[in-house]
């Protein structure tokens, strides 16, 4: 009964934004180079259906890889600044300043730089916009640890090795999946850019863009789709990964 | 083999913004084996730093502190911690949280005897079933018990406590108390314990050791001439009433001695 509900409710949620979206389309009575239809993409999916699945395999590879080196680099990142509090000082202000720069201007940078080397621009941009959340979190998740949490293994001659693999980083998780949603939004953001922007791209970004290109509006249309269930699918995935990892977190219900 | 902590003359300041904040001053504390001593003083007076020192987590910055014949310079194994805040693991079950301490102390011991170990114990505080809860599924006075498991489940030779019962309801806490008696009967250890609470002192301690306010020096030692297996109403007797009282005239001697930390 509860499953049902758990599965009904967003389902029927999502099919009256559909029926809802189609009436406006029709009321308007507006072409399909305005807006497209919901039922102009169905044909579209099915017109392209190979190349979305080898877009969408490319699409989602890179914002994996790219969110995987965020995960490395910003986890270590945070371990230095919770540890060192000269490593904070000294990092802080230049990782705000990094993050407040809007990455898309980041785009025609590193093309420059890396130029037609798409599969490593799109990963590194993926990266670029995702560490942020996590180098923090894991820093503030370090430096926020209770002096108690460390004396319990410290007064038993524990070394930092251990009480960080038996306290701090399981104790920190719960945090770090936090800012792993978030950070896997925006990889997922940082891999379009660059596939839109990038002339010969590939993924679903330069499906989009070559739809743009021969007019074929129900195929850029299908691409955003595409990309939201995508979005979902790597969300989920996250909230997957939590739950194994960090579901103690959760408050038991009663 | 006379006395297991000596604490010989130590002096302590923090360094400050406001410059040296001395917190301990000469101090002297020994504690013979297998003895409890029940440390007592004004808030603030440095008391939580005693634990530090012989817990060996922090080096005084003068006198010694000595355990078992050897000075202390660095943490030892030989030592159980139990806080105020219980600090369990949330992601550990009860039991694996009793047997945390003897992955660092005893990496060898078998995952068998780790389990009989911790659930002795667990048994012995009354805390049998609830070794695969999870510390937030218990109640605040479960959670104290779990952490003096945690504590002794290594067989330290000394049991450091720094308020373990101070955020407890009265009820919960004297059953804690005899918990503790309990527990010192079925396996010996010698106790330091930290506390703001004099009938506690009284009720557990073979020795209430008073400390000024801050800095902090011995003012006085009570001997505790009471049995061991003590009830609570023993508390209620002329004899423990006196040194009650006693303990009580020394709290307000070393309020005076720093007046402004006996305002709050």
């Amino acid at each position: 009964m509860e499953l049902a509900q758990k599965i009904a409710v967003p389902l029927a949620a999502m099919v009256l934004f559909l029926m809802a979206w189609e009436g406006l389309v029709w009321v308007n009575g507006w072409p399909n180079y305005k807006m497209a239809a919901p039922s102009d993409l169905p044909p579209a999916f099915w017109k392209f259906r190979w190349l979305f699945l080898e877009m969408g395999w490319q699409t989602l590879w890179r914002t994996v890889l790219g969110l995987g080196l965020a995960v490395i680099f910003g986890t270590m990142i945070g371990m230095v600044m919770g540890f060192s509090r000269i490593a904070r000082d000294g990092l802080y202000p230049l990782l705000v300043g990094f993050n407040a720069i809007p990455k898309a201007t980041l785009v025609p940078v590193i093309s420059l730089i890396f130029i037609g080397q798409h599969d490593f621009n799109t990963v590194l941009m993926a990266f670029l916009i995702s560490f942020f959340p996590i180098a923090v979190s894991v820093g503030i998740g370090l430096s926020t640890l209770e002096p108690e949490y460390r004396d319990i293994l410290r007064s038993l001659g524990a070394s930092r090795l251990t009480i960080f693999r038996k306290i701090a980083l399981p104790k920190t998780l719960p945090e770090f999946f936090g800012a792993l949603k978030v950070s896997v939004t925006l990889a997922f953001i940082g891999t379009n850019l660059v596939e839109i922007v990038s002339p010969h791209g590939r993924g679903l970004g330069a499906l989009f863009k070559s739809g743009e290109t021969n007019g074929d509006y129900p195929l850029m249309f299908a691409v955003l789709i595409a990309l939201a269930v995508l979005g979902i699918v790597l969300y989920y995935g996250v909230l997957v990964l939590e739950r194994i990892f960090a579901g103690w977190a959760e408050r038991p219900q009663s | 083999m006379a006395n297991l902590i000596e604490i010989k003359n130590v002096s302590h300041a923090y360094r400050t913004k406001a410059g040296p904040l001395p917190v301990l001053d000469g101090l002297e504390i020994a504690v013979p084996e297998g003895e409890f001593a029940a440390v007592v003083g004004p808030s603030g007076c440095g008391k939580s730093t005693l634990t530090r020192l012989v817990a060996g987590l922090m080096k005084p910055d003068s006198g010694e502190v000595w355990l078992h014949g050897e000075r202390v310079t660095t943490p030892r194994k030989t030592v159980g911690m139990a806080f105020q805040n219980p600090v369990l693991l949330e992601w550990r079950s009860i039991l694996d949280n009793v047997i945390l301490p003897l992955e660092i102390v005893a990496p060898r011991m078998g995952q068998k005897d780790r389990v009989a170990r911790a659930m002795q114990l667990l048994e012995m505080v009354g805390l049998a079933g609830f070794e695969g809860k999870r510390p937030s599924q218990l109640s605040g006075g479960m959670r104290q018990r779990a952490s003096l498991c945690r504590a002794i489940v290594h067989k330290p030779d000394v049991l450091i406590m720094d308020e373990p019962f101070g955020a407890l309801d009265n009820f919960t806490r004297e059953d804690l108390w005899q918990t503790m008696r309990d527990l010192r009967a079925a396996e010996p250890f010698t106790c330091v314990l930290i506390t703001h609470d004099l009938r506690e002192s009284v009720f557990l301690g073979d020795q209430v050791i008073v400390l000024s306010g801050r800095p902090a020096r011995t003012q006085h030692v009570l001997t505790v001439d009471l049995p061991a297996d003590r009830t609570l109403d023993v508390l209620y007797e002329p004899k423990a009433q006196d040194m009650l009282h006693l303990l009580r005239d020394q709290i307000r001697i070393a309020q005076g001695r720093d007046g402004a930390e006996g305002a709050h």
